[in-house]
């Protein structure tokens, strides 16, 4: 799966990164508490979370995660990324509609 | 002898738009000396995980990192009020931190469990 196959799936809207769109996706992950994110999360993930605050994209930074989404339609103030040389860089950042749970099979 | 490359940081109290500054920072300078994915996952996490306890509880402090062919050392000194009970706090899930940090996504209490869960050879924490 690629970023642009989840992007489609959740029929998001790309805020950001839209030239991250080819990159493979193994995992998803998703969480509003990032050390459950820190500890948990695999490598190639994409991550899905409610939470808008920068503390997000640094996490996934440090992970490499290959796309955030935004999910009940959140939609952060800034799309923003720290290198290490200070320089700031579009991290790829998406927004979905669609909520985050897990609902048991009927 | 072994050369060997440090890197130091200051990390300001309360900051928690700077928090993870130096973790970012060390991760993208071992990516360039071409320390291998796995250690530098590793190093990222247990960093970024610390740093962020100095900002949210322990006042900031500094934090060094040492790099030597065979090691990465990281020595992260905060100045704080210290840890009344080191084994509670290692329990996963017990937090003391306030609920504006937890509005955040932080403060779940598996900072320092997951610092120890990511098998580093040795994790000291002192008082």
């Amino acid at each position: 799966m690629t970023v642009r196959d989840v992007r489609d799936k959740l029929g998001a809207k790309v805020l950001a990164g839209e030239n991250h769109l080819d990159e493979e996706v193994r995992s998803a992950c998703g969480s509003d508490m990032m050390s459950d994110v820190l500890a948990f999360s695999k490598d190639h993930s994409v991550l899905l979370t409610g939470l808008c605050n920068p503390q997000v994209i640094r996490t996934a930074e440090m992970l490499d995660i290959v796309c955030i989404v935004f999910v009940r339609g959140k939609k952060p103030d800034e799309v923003y990324a720290f290198d290490g040389g200070g320089a700031r860089n579009h991290y790829p950042v998406h927004r979905t509609s669609y909520v985050l749970g897990l609902w048991p099979a009927l | 002898m072994t050369d060997m490359i440090t890197f130091h940081y200051r990390i300001s109290p309360d900051d928690f738009t700077r928090a993870g500054e130096a973790s970012s920072d060390v991760k993208s300078k071992l990516k360039k000396m071409g320390v291998t994915p796995e250690a530098v996952r590793k190093v990222a996490i247990a960093m970024y995980e610390g740093e962020i306890n100095m900002v949210i509880h322990a006042q900031g402090g500094e934090i060094t990192v040492n790099i030597t062919t065979d090691r990465i050392e990281m020595i992260l000194a905060d100045v704080g009020p210290g840890i009344p009970d080191i084994d509670l706090a290692m329990q996963a899930g017990y937090s003391t931190a306030p609920d504006a940090v937890r509005s955040l996504g932080f403060g779940a209490g598996m900072g320092l469990p997951n610092m120890k869960n990511i098998r580093m050879r040795w994790i000291s924490i002192r008082n």
